[in-house]
């Protein structure tokens, strides 16, 4: 039997699955980051006096 | 416990992330690639089972942090309903997807590792079953939080079915020990100690610390995310 | 008499106000049952080893059809409201519930589906089997069921929710009943299976009906 097909696809499937998650954990992370720094909210409160609220 | 309510603030919580996930990061990296070589490369197959000892490695690894995981979610769910704790619920959302993946990795893996080794892609015993369950317990919490308008109650609601669902894990467990499986029983946490020859113990030691690593840097980088996210919609709210 | 008994009667009255209700969920399980006999085929044998696990599923889903209103009435009059205001206990008042529940869907299915189980060709002993181990088992199924629906009260896509947490948790409940049922056909004894249904069931009363009072306190907030 080829035992390759299972191990390669064993270790395959679980970068796929887990980098995969990483990544998208990773982009999620920067896409939140960026709609708050486009509202002009990342910055703390002491220094958004003056801005709208 | 002061490091506990250390990281309860959710902005000394953000300030720690900060500092910590770029190394944590670059160390998990590593910790994979040596993790990969040695597991791939250095262990020898194993005398009964040749080449195929390989996907213990990943499988039995993502299986430990998979239930691990849910424990996690538990603790975190009695945490928020019993002290508030702020970020518990947040902590609780990031982890559970987490958690989810573990779980399928392990399923995916087991089920690879099984047919050429006991000749089955899948049997309906118990370790199997209450594995299979925890998955779905990983989706009921996930769909469970999000189903509410008010993230609140949502959360909320997830901790009472963290809770519940909590005794799924020493079902699990010690499902080897109660019935006769096909899976096999415990060779790592046993008294009289492991029973896995050394050159495949340590890469496998190894690969369930890469695991973990993987398993906190993801939680700390989705749980930043969620506190950034409620920020957001408290905004929209506002706005 | 006490709170508990005036609550599980208020409960049973105003289930059986509307029998149409009770009678939806048993049509139901006596079509899905009988589904199966017609998708498979007459082949007795084959039908004789599938019933247990066809009769208990039924059971569940049929079950499961009837929970998503077991709160919402009452939440959508305002008497949830009431009953967290209360003085009694509410976990007294929610066992009460469940128990309601289970007369009305637990009791008779564990009386219907002997019945149907003729249908599949069981024997005697079988068909007492499927009767117990049902009516140990299904009063399990109602507490499960009624957390789920407590979890669920409002939520978006209720039905299915509900559903999704609910199964998970019964297996073990169905696990044990159809294996009591198979016992019985292969000649062994099936008291083993009887008792772990008993204690889960034990476990569910002893530890559900706070979480599901916990689970209403937030629906009422």
């Amino acid at each position: 039997m080829n035992y390759a097909v299972f191990i390669w696809s064993a270790y395959g499937a679980t970068a796929v699955a887990l980098g995969g998650l990483v990544l998208l954990s990773f982009v999620a992370r920067r896409r939140v980051r960026r709609e708050l720094s486009a509202r002009g909210l990342d910055r703390p409160r002491e220094q958004r006096a003056g801005t709208s609220r | 416990m002061p490091s506990l309510h250390f990281l309860a603030n959710p902005a000394r919580f953000r300030r720690f992330c900060a500092r910590v996930l770029p190394a944590l990061s670059v160390v998990t990296a590593l910790a994979v690639a040596v993790g990969l070589y040695w597991a791939l490369v250095i262990a020898p197959p194993d005398y009964q089972q040749g080449e195929t000892v390989r996907i213990m490695f990943i499988h039995v690894p993502s299986a430990t942090i998979a239930m691990g995981g849910y424990v996690l979610l538990a603790v975190l769910g009695g945490s928020l309903l019993v002290w508030r704790h702020p970020l518990a619920a947040l902590m609780a959302r990031a982890t559970a997807p987490v958690g989810a993946t573990f779980t399928a990795v392990g399923l995916i893996t087991g089920s690879l590792w099984g047919r050429p080794m006991w000749g089955t892609w899948w049997v309906w015993d118990a370790r199997l079953t209450s594995f299979l369950l925890l998955f779905f317990l990983y989706l009921g919490h996930i769909a469970l939080s999000r189903a509410y308008d008010d993230a609140d109650r949502g959360d909320r609601a997830a901790a009472i079915l963290a809770l519940v669902g909590a005794i799924n894990v020493p079902i699990i467990k010690f499902s080897v020990d109660w019935w006769n499986t096909l899976h096999q029983p415990a060779s790592i946490m046993r008294l009289g100690g492991p029973s896995i020859h050394p050159t495949l113990l340590y890469p496998l030691l190894w690969m369930m610390a890469t695991f973990a690593l993987l398993f906190v840097l993801l939680v700390l980088l989705r749980t930043d995310t969620e506190i950034d996210r409620r920020r957001l919609e408290a905004a929209e709210l506002a706005a | 008499m006490t709170a508990g008994a005036a609550l599980f009667l208020r409960d049973l009255r105003l289930v059986l106000r509307r029998p149409g209700d009770v009678v939806v969920v048993l049509a139901f399980f006596v079509v899905a049952t009988t589904l199966f006999p017609l998708g498979i085929g007459p082949e007795q044998n084959l039908l004789a080893r599938i019933a247990g696990g066809v009769l208990w599923s039924a059971a569940l889903f049929a079950a499961l059809l009837s929970l998503e209103r077991l709160f919402a009435s009452d939440h959508e009059d305002g008497a949830l409201d009431l009953l967290l205001l209360a003085p009694g206990a509410l976990e007294l008042a929610v066992l009460a519930k469940c128990a309601a529940h289970w007369i009305v869907t637990g009791l008779p299915l564990a009386v219907l589906a002997p019945l149907l189980g003729v249908a599949f060709g069981l024997d005697g002993r079988s068909l007492a089997a499927v009767a117990l181990t049902l009516l140990v088992g299904t009063p399990t199924l109602s507490l499960i069921g009624g957390l789920a629906a407590a979890l669920t009260l409002g939520a978006r896509k209720s039905g299915a929710l509900l559903a999704l947490l609910a199964l998970p948790l019964c297996v073990p409940t169905l696990i044990f009943g159809t294996g009591a049922i198979e016992a019985v056909a292969t000649g062994e004894g099936f008291t083993v299976h009887i008792a772990i249904l008993a204690a889960l069931a034990l476990m569910a009363v002893a530890t559900l009906p706070w979480a599901m009072a916990a689970a209403l306190r937030q629906a009422g907030e």
